[in-house]
């Protein structure tokens, strides 16, 4: 056992439920002073429910938190800042149309009335300089960049006076390069005798920045390892119980005739800033294509152009060498083109109609559907069926609303509706964001089938693994143009970050 | 130019200030209101009970600053209503809003009823600025006016320095723009909503009671004649800056005053059509404030009508 007095930080028997789930089931959590501690899970394993109870957004329902062996009631964010926690959470805690001091002070209570600025400034950049990066503290949010973004929550929770930092998945939304340059900050920080925990699902970065790793499974606590004393594998294994598919199997297949052809695509994004910026990409049949890329650089918008949803201002889009340009939604699916939104509750489905309403919703207008003007809800449940099961849906009650389906299983009625249309092209959207191992499996198989099929299946993911996982080509996005297009059997990882940064351009 | 028109024109333009000063007050509350991210279109009805409540308290006391007071109380107990349902409740903003101006116009028009074309025998008074008012042009238009004229200025310049030099500003706009981000740093986002949307209440209030206590001094109900409606609009004029709601008050009061010259002056055009002239305005305004707020990237509070929740999953 540690000795009480190295134990930064404590927390015992930690229990918190919400409707229907245990997000936390009795998990015990110790950190020590000036290490970086990782928190490992799947996606809803209970690691972010864990941290924001520490941050005193959740209250817990039992357990206690001990803080350098004094125990503490951490009722409000404000609470635990003052027992120098600061939480920088995976949706950044900022304010856009605020500048860097505005967010840096917000809620301060050692502020006065009067904002100088020139006195935050100054410290601002003092604490930049200590750990090595760069701040513009007259800046406006929504004038940075992602990472910059991250930089201004770290020295919040700093200016704050923070002891334990907590980091919620940071570098989901980072490039590799900007991935190592927080590592690096994590490390100065830790000499400097601030004690770190790292929430992720990336295995890599946590071996490659962590001191040690609590594991944790479905709410529970399944250990906490030194790093140094542990491989990935066995890693993986505590994380999800089994042995992860590393590699998807797939056959070779010849590639097809050209099925989607993008040439020289502008158009503008919702704040009216150019986000394709003349930009082209050909799809074949037989072919994943992978979209890579940072969030932002356009690949919402590119998506949104190919489904008919956004208006191009230049440039031509061909389906099966049909000019498909600014063509409508209806036109483009009776023209073999079926979507994956990413949104697949506000966009894909209409949360408040039934599981079999939204089978139907590419249906309704055929004869097959109808019996005179009316639907005919017998046939509408009968194919509703067949999707359930063919695609192995758990829907509790088809005539419920389907937002209370589960996201892996709305995402399967998503695929089974879109896939039912047997398109040419299919658009895959962030597919697997929030599922479970089960269900992005699931996705993943039923896109490569897509292809096998000889669909052409365009898949945009901020997930690198992902794409190297399915894809055939990689095409790396940066600022609305593809700035490079690799085999994905042959893809070098550092290579496609780079371009991910914007740092080399095409090298095709 | 001739002395005469000259003379007119100041006219037109010292009533253009009392006109715009209506306007201004419940523009600026809800200015305020608004960048806590509350939407309150109850204004209309805030101005009524504003303005009947200081109907009715400068009757009873003789005093019309006591009756602007009391009319600013009555209309901040609506407002608070308003958050009750919005901020602790969360209710629908837009209907509660809309709920709040006919509840208005309907309490004032039922209580109002006896008091209907019953004269203040006291209003409030015009009361020059020593030396300002000696400006030739401006002293007449700006400086010989009343105390609550003069109290608008101020506020205007108030508000403007706390929203965005202090940290109450700051605070402000971070829970009507994020407020899950505020209430993570710890900011108090009910408190501020509750505080704002009352404040504003209290200006709409004043907004109603300055016509009553000073401007006409008689009660008929629906007295406010969709002022209130106006200020919602000009708020998008403003966008949501103290000091251009001062500009946009002034700007419309200049509309009202020119039509009532207009209307004196016995031209040929149709006096209905004339009074229509604020509102027209107000389309165009709308109009021209969206498409810049759209080109400029600033301007609506961005979590403007959605209630806050803490603990959601």
């Amino acid at each position: 056992m540690e000795g009480q007095e190295q134990l930064m930080l404590v927390m015992n028997n930690i229990t918190k439920r919400f409707p229907g789930i245990m997000a936390n089931n009795h998990v015990n959590f110790a950190l020590r002073k000036g290490e970086i501690h990782a928190l490992l899970g799947e996606n809803g394993a209970g690691k972010s429910t864990l941290m924001n109870v520490l941050d005193g957004i959740y209250y817990p329902d039992e357990g206690e938190i001990v803080i350098e062996g004094d125990r503490v009631d951490l009722r409000s964010p404000l609470d635990s800042m003052k027992h120098g926690i600061g939480m920088i959470h995976q949706h950044f805690m900022l304010v856009d149309s605020l500048s860097v001091i505005e967010n840096v002070i917000l809620g301060l209570e050692s502020q006065g009335f009067y904002i100088n600025k020139k006195s935050v400034a100054g410290r601002i950049k003092a604490i930049a300089t200590k750990y090595n990066f760069r701040v513009d503290p007259y800046a406006k949010i929504w004038q940075l960049s992602v990472g910059e973004q991250q930089r201004v929550e770290i020295i919040k929770t700093l200016f704050k006076g923070a002891r334990i930092l907590i980091l919620d998945e940071p570098t989901s939304v980072l490039t590799p390069q900007e991935s190592e340059e927080l590592f690096g900050i994590l490390r100065e920080m830790k000499s400097e005798g601030k004690s770190i925990i790292f929430i992720s699902h990336k295995l890599g970065e946590v071996m490659s920045v962590s001191d040690r790793i609590t594991v944790l499974r479905k709410g529970r606590l399944m250990g906490t390892v030194d790093t140094a004393s542990i491989t990935e594998r066995e890693l993986a294994k505590m994380m999800i119980g089994r042995d992860v598919l590393f590699r998807l199997e797939r056959g070779d297949i010849e590639q097809g005739r050209e099925v989607l052809r993008v040439e020289d695509a502008q158009a503008y994004n919702d704040r009216g800033i150019m986000a394709l910026d003349k930009l082209s990409i050909a799809v074949h049949g037989g072919e994943i294509v992978g979209v890579a890329g940072v969030a932002g650089n356009g690949q919402v918008e590119l998506a949104e152009c190919i489904t008919g949803l956004r208006h191009l201002v230049g440039g031509h889009i061909t389906v099966e060498g049909i000019d498909v340009t600014n063509a409508s939604p209806c036109t483009l699916v009776s023209a073999g083109v079926n979507y994956i939104p990413a949104d697949r509750l506000g966009v894909g489905l209409v949360p408040n109609l039934s599981t079999v309403e939204n089978a139907m919703l590419r249906k309704y207008k055929q004869k097959s559907m109808r019996r005179g003007t009316f639907i005919d809800y017998g046939a509408a449940c009968a194919y509703a069926d067949g999707l359930i099961e063919k695609f192995d849906i758990a829907v509790p009650l088809k005539n419920a609303p389907v937002k209370v389906l589960s996201g892996g299983n709305m995402q399967k009625l998503l695929l089974a509706r879109e896939i039912d249309e047997n398109p040419r092209l299919l658009i895959a959207e962030h597919p697997t964001r929030g599922l479970d191992v089960g269900a992005t499996e699931f996705v993943r198989k039923t896109l490569l089938e897509q292809r096998d099929h000889g669909v052409a299946v365009l898949l945009i993911s901020e997930d690198l693994d992902e794409i190297l996982m399915v894809a055939d080509r990689i095409a790396v996005m940066y600022e609305g143009r593809i700035v490079g297009i690799v085999d994905a059997h042959h893809a070098d990882i550092a290579q496609i970050g780079l371009m991910m940064a914007g740092a080399v351009g095409a090298k095709t | 130019m001739n002395p005469t028109f000259g003379s007119i024109l100041i006219k037109v333009f010292a009533g253009a200030v009392e006109s715009g000063t209506i306007l201004l007050l419940p523009t600026l509350g809800e200015v305020l209101t608004e960048r806590s991210g509350v939407l309150n279109l109850g204004l209309e009805g805030l101005m009524l009970i504003g303005a009947f409540f200081g109907f009715l308290g400068a009757m009873k006391t003789g005093n019309p600053y006591v009756g602007l007071l009391l009319g600013m109380v009555a209309a901040a107990a609506a407002a608070a209503i308003h958050a009750f349902i919005c901020v602790t409740l969360r209710g629908n903003q837009t209907v509660t809003g809309l709920a709040l101006s006919i509840f208005g116009a309907g309490l004032t028009s039922f209580y109002g009823d006896s008091w209907v074309s019953q004269r203040l025998t006291i209003a409030i008074k015009p009361m020059a600025v020593p030396v300002l008012s000696q400006i030739p042009v401006l002293g007449p238009i700006f400086f010989s006016q009343d105390l609550i004229v003069y109290a608008a200025y101020i506020l205007v310049a108030i508000f403007w320095f706390l929203l965005f030099k202090t940290k109450v500003g700051v605070n402000l706009r971070a829970v009507g723009e994020n407020a899950k981000a505020a209430d993570a740093m710890g900011v108090n986002v009910v408190g501020t909503r509750y505080f704002w949307t009352i404040l504003g209440g209290a200006l709409a209030g004043a907004g109603g009671a300055y016509i009553t206590c000073c401007i006409h001094p008689y009660w008929l109900n629906g007295i406010t004649s969709g002022k209130g409606w106006i200020a919602v609009a000009l708020v998008v004029f403003a966008m949501w800056n103290p000091f251009n709601a001062l500009v946009g008050g002034f700007l419309f009061g200049s509309i009202e005053a020119l039509q009532l010259q207009l209307q004196a002056a016995g031209t040929y055009i149709n006096s209905a059509l004339l009074s229509m002239l604020p509102y027209i305005t107000t389309f165009v305004v709308i109009i021209v404030a969206t498409v810049i707020v759209r080109v400029r990237h600033v301007g609506t509070p961005k979590e403007l009508g959605i209630p806050y929740a803490r603990e959601e999953k």
